[in-house]
């Protein structure tokens, strides 16, 4: 029962991930990326119930308040001071990102099989799942040409991993979780304080104005 | 009693604090210096310790220093020192033509002491997720402190290092992840499955086919730090637009500290495979990033760029000889990693007067610098000779080591070394030449110069090319010996 619970949130996760790669809406973006906190939440809760490991408990209290509270909060106080809140990625070509998506799902499940066969996880097949996720917050990251997106791609690569922390292997000790979770909270500070300034200089946020800097 | 190693690690972070709550003060840069200064003593003090009474251990084994960190501690405090000495008049001359103001000083001080604090933790840590975290922690110091000038190439030069050093370190935490996953089999859940020291003791039983995709993992993760081909995009932006006190240790100490977590991840991939994987993969990014450099190096205008894209070669000349193993060539390894840490970060030292003397960093604008200012010159001058590789410098002698092993070993590979050395050697030497001899009008500087950094490092750069004092050999044998 548990083990189907959780291969549901983790193929959440995945359409969740596909959902974000296609969105050119800013603002939808970001309640994407509270959704996808969501899942995982409620798929680390599943674990913690179905295993008995009450370290999962903090774990998911930890991820619940920040990635489904405290980042997506800042983010639209973020996209409401910079003005940028219906913003429009015109720029991608989503069948495209779609059909690229697909084929990083394939290897991911490729890459993570012999793996998997290895744990006594009993979420052990959704590594393959993570790894996907966590590609395609990379791909994401490379095709978006704006800065609040890149730094959605950023953070729910962070979500991939964490939940491919929790499916392999029941979570990371909880001193390296914290200070995973202390990284992420003082990366999104920083990279707010930064985008003001990018937008001062700019006045804009569209990264294609940071491509000066090239070999000639 | 106090332990050294809690004083080592509270002084910067306490630094951090201190320089942040004093504000915007003109006394600053001492205060700065001043912290560096005490936590270069106790880095001395550790490491009189761990020489004389062996590895110590603390915190329920969190921390963890042995034969290979201490050497890396010791210089990484020293070389924050120094550059701390460095940046005092720098940053004053800055301030002078209105690119730093107080409140940004204040930002520089409070993070560069952060900085120094998240190198010594990612060093000393025993915990393979902290190290992670620590690394992680590092790019977010660095990327406020590529920043600081704010001007467009800045804030540019400050993104792509943060975007491509996330999306690198990230990959680094799964390879960690999948790391923590094989040795969970080993040695149960608890919190002792991501100790450096307890996986070293199981690595045999370690499962073979998880730690080479780990390693893999983590080896582009943690080489993205370093500067590796082909994931260096970032490294000759952020060195070229930040403040070059910020080059120097970037360049001097953090591509050294990502290169220590890659050769720590190596050992417990090396007793897991029984093969020569991991070495053989250090050698091909190794290999490339020395080619790749050497040949980018001719075409750069920018003189804080055609440096970086030195480190870039060091980087790759350094991880070829780890990826060779054995006794010679790590002890070679370590012994460059030293020297190249000295030498380059005395290069950026006299780069930045030189560059601040005539104005620019635009290598065809900057001549004379023997007229204006012989010591700035003759910094600039040997310090290129050193870091070329040219006897009787310390970089002579690890490159040497590393090419006469290479010889033995991998004989297929010592050509290609020898060209892109030769490369670099012609492309370094041709555009310095004319900045340090030639005619010039250029105007003296509004602040001494701090040129004391520069010619002690050389000094040691050159001694440790002459005579490699007997108890420092034994150290890098043993340490060379722990990479096995």
């Amino acid at each position: 029962m548990s083990i189907q619970l959780v291969n549901l949130f983790a193929s959440a996760l995945l359409l969740l991930a596909f959902a974000m790669l296609s969105q050119r809406r800013i603002v939808r973006l970001i309640n994407l990326f509270a959704l996808q906190g969501v899942a995982l939440v409620a798929s680390t809760l599943t674990m913690a119930y179905a295993t008995g490991q009450s370290h999962l408990y903090w774990s998911a209290a930890i991820n619940g308040v920040l990635k489904v509270i405290v980042l997506p909060w800042i983010l639209h106080r973020l996209i409401r001071r910079l003005n940028v809140k219906w913003d429009i990625e015109t720029l991608i070509n989503i069948p495209m990102m779609m059909l690229v998506g697909i084929v990083l799902v394939v290897f991911a499940f490729n890459l993570a099989l012999p793996i998997s066969q290895f744990s006594q996880s009993i979420a052990r097949g959704t590594l393959g799942i993570a790894l996907a996720c966590v590609l395609m917050s990379f791909l994401m990251m490379i095709t978006r040409s704006k800065a609040v997106p890149q730094v959605i791609g950023f953070l729910s690569m962070e979500n991939g991993l964490f939940f491919a922390a929790t499916s392999a292997t029941y979570g990371m000790p909880m001193v390296v979780e914290l200070g995973i979770a202390l990284d992420v909270l003082v990366g999104m500070v920083i990279l707010g304080v930064f985008m003001f300034q990018i937008r001062e200089q700019f006045d804009s946020l569209d990264i294609h104005h940071l491509e000066k800097l090239r070999e000639e | 009693m106090i332990e050294p190693l809690a004083v080592l690690l509270a002084l910067p972070l306490a630094g951090g604090l201190a320089l942040w709550a004093l504000g915007e003060r003109e006394s600053a840069p001492e205060i700065n210096a001043a912290f560096s200064g005490m936590t270069f003593l106790a880095a001395a003090w550790l490491t009189e310790g761990v020489v004389s009474s062996g590895p110590v251990t603390a915190l329920r084994e969190q921390f963890f220093v042995d034969a290979l960190n201490v050497f890396l501690v010791a210089l990484t405090a020293f070389v924050a020192f120094t550059t701390s000495l460095f940046s005092r008049p720098y940053m004053r001359i800055e301030r002078d033509k209105g690119r730093m103001t107080l409140s940004r000083l204040r930002l520089y001080h409070s993070m560069y002491q952060v900085f120094t604090f998240t190198m010594l933790l990612a060093l000393t840590t025993n915990n393979l997720g902290i190290l992670w975290v620590a690394m992680e922690a590092a790019t977010l110091a660095t990327v406020l402190l590529v920043a600081v000038y704010r001007t467009p190439a800045s804030l540019e030069a400050a993104w792509k290092y943060f975007i491509l050093c996330g999306v690198g370190i990230a990959q680094a935490l799964f390879g960690t992840i999948l790391v923590y996953f094989a040795a969970e089999r080993v040695l149960g859940a608890e919190g002792n499955a991501l100790l450096w020291t307890h996986l070293d003791g199981v690595k045999h039983q370690l499962e073979p086919a998880i730690m080479s995709l780990a390693f893999v993992f983590l080896l582009v993760g943690y080489g993205t730090k370093a500067g590796l081909v082909p994931l260096h995009n970032w490294l000759p932006d952020a060195h070229a637009e930040g403040p070059t006190p910020i080059s120097a240790v970037l360049s001097g100490l953090l591509l050294n500290v990502a290169l220590y977590s890659v050769i720590r991840c190596k050992v417990l991939a090396d007793g897991a495979l029984d093969s020569h994987f991991a070495g053989n993969l250090m050698m091909g990014f190794g290999l490339l990033s020395v080619v790749v450099a050497a040949f980018f190096l001719p075409r750069q205008r920018d003189i804080k760029r055609m440096f970086a894209y030195s480190s870039i070669e060091h980087m790759g000349i350094i991880t070829f000889a780890f990826g060779m193993a054995g006794p010679i060539a790590n002890f070679a390894g370590l012994l460059h990693m030293t020297v190249h840490s000295l030498v380059k970060s005395a290069i950026f030292f006299a780069v930045g007067h030189a560059a601040q003397k005539a104005g620019t960093q635009v290598m065809d604008d900057i001549s004379g610098l023997l007229k204006v200012s012989p010591r700035v010159g003759w910094g600039l001058m040997l310090g290129t000779l050193a870091i070329l590789g040219m006897p009787p410098f310390g970089v002579f002698a690890s490159e040497f080591l590393i090419l006469t092993t290479a010889m033995r070993e991998h004989a297929w590979a010592t050509p290609i070394l020898l060209l892109a050395l030769g490369v670099a050697f012609a492309a370094v030497f041709g555009r310095v030449q004319p900045m340090v001899f030639g005619d010039t009008a250029l105007p003296r500087l509004a602040h001494p110069p701090a040129l004391i950094p520069v010619f002690v490092h050389l000094g040691l750069g050159l001694m440790l090319g002459l005579y490699i004092p007997p108890y420092l050999a034994a150290w890098y044998a043993q340490a060379a010996r722990l990479l096995g």
